[in-house]
């Protein structure tokens, strides 16, 4: 490690303690279906034994922002970081709750569903302007990683310059091309796991101490 | 005559709006069934609250939000240019938009130089 880096590294420790920095406030990021709940589970398990909050593969299980306060996490390496993690609905321009019907839930529940989603996701924007200090954004590496809200997102990520790590998640599936992913956004650090088979985590978390540390 | 209505909005009239007011201009016409073309896109503190706004507005059995594209960002330049916005940290500026109702307007392809998009009537 650099000398520079090191110097850098003390000095954001000496900083934190005179000034009682609060914690990092880590927000996970994605479009519907990226992953984003299983990721926050596993890391929260991983680190506290505890559970965020339920998973389906119905977009929009998760319509509320969930913040899960102190949690430590260390590096393979031993750095370490202790940070907030936001666990937020997925973001997206349409919502229709016809969508819904088509997993089964009768129109009634779809359509509260479809109600609670767009708050959802008026929600995790507004956490993202005010209230977040790092964000992974989680992608499907079975999807398109170019599409409009993806590019849209990772522009308002890097306005507001916020840290950022790209998670190629799903692995684990026959059709995963993490390397699209890579390409798609070179400016950022990518990691690639299974969130929900736990592969190759220990990099995202070396990778966490090391960018929101 | 049925058809679509297609707005071309100039980067001059942009320019004079709020960011407020761009957003408003944008739901007012889109969700009158229209198409929207932005000539210069929205800055990505605009992108993040047009997001915010659309969720609002959306309803069952009406507005069901926004289908929106746009070229990727051109790539800071060599040169001068370039090496100045790279150090300023600007943001290499935000192109062509295309914005319309999820429910009428499809994209089909994306390139860097080409939006290919299809439009059907309500």
């Amino acid at each position: 490690m650099s000398f520079l880096v090191k110097t850098k590294k003390k000095l954001s420790r000496f900083l934190k303690v005179f000034f009682k920095k609060r914690r990092a406030r880590i927000g996970i990021y994605g479009p519907p279906n990226a992953g984003k709940t299983t990721l926050a589970n596993r890391i929260v398990r991983d680190w506290t034994g505890d559970a965020m909050g339920p998973v389906s593969e119905i977009p929009h299980e998760t319509r509320r922002a969930r913040r899960k306060e102190n949690i430590t996490i260390t590096g393979l390496n031993g750095n370490s970081v202790d940070i907030d993690i936001v666990d937020t609905p997925g973001v997206t321009t349409k919502i229709d709750y016809r969508e819904f019907m088509e997993y089964g839930l009768e129109k009634d529940e779809a359509v509260k569903r479809a109600r609670e989603a767009t708050e959802g996701v008026a929600e995790a924007m507004h956490w993202l302007r005010e209230d977040i200090d790092g964000v992974i954004y989680m992608l499907d590496s079975t999807l398109d990683p170019f599409l409009q809200v993806n590019i849209m997102m990772v522009g308002i990520i890097e306005s507001r310059k916020l840290p950022v790590i790209i998670v190629a998640n799903k692995i684990d599936l026959p059709d995963a091309s993490p390397g699209r992913i890579k390409s798609a956004f070179p400016q950022h650090p990518v990691v690639s796991i299974s969130s929900l088979e736990g592969s190759n985590v220990e990099q995202l978390y070396e990778q966490m101490a090391e960018l929101f540390g | 005559m049925q058809g679509i209505q297609i707005d071309l909005i100039s980067e001059e009239r942009l320019a004079r709006l709020t960011p407020m007011e761009k957003i408003r201009l944008i739901l007012d016409d889109v969700k009158q069934g229209n198409i929207v073309v932005l000539e210069k896109g929205l800055a990505p503190e605009e992108a993040s609250r047009l997001i915010e706004v659309t969720m609002m507005e959306i309803s069952p059995d009406g507005f069901s939000g926004i289908e929106m594209e746009t070229y990727p960002a051109k790539e800071a330049g060599a040169g001068l240019s370039g090496l100045i916005s790279r150090i300023s940290g600007r943001q290499p500026g935000s192109r062509l938009t295309v914005i319309g109702p999820a429910n009428q307007l499809r994209m089909i392809r994306k390139d860097k130089d080409l939006i290919s998009a299809w439009i059907s009537s309500r």
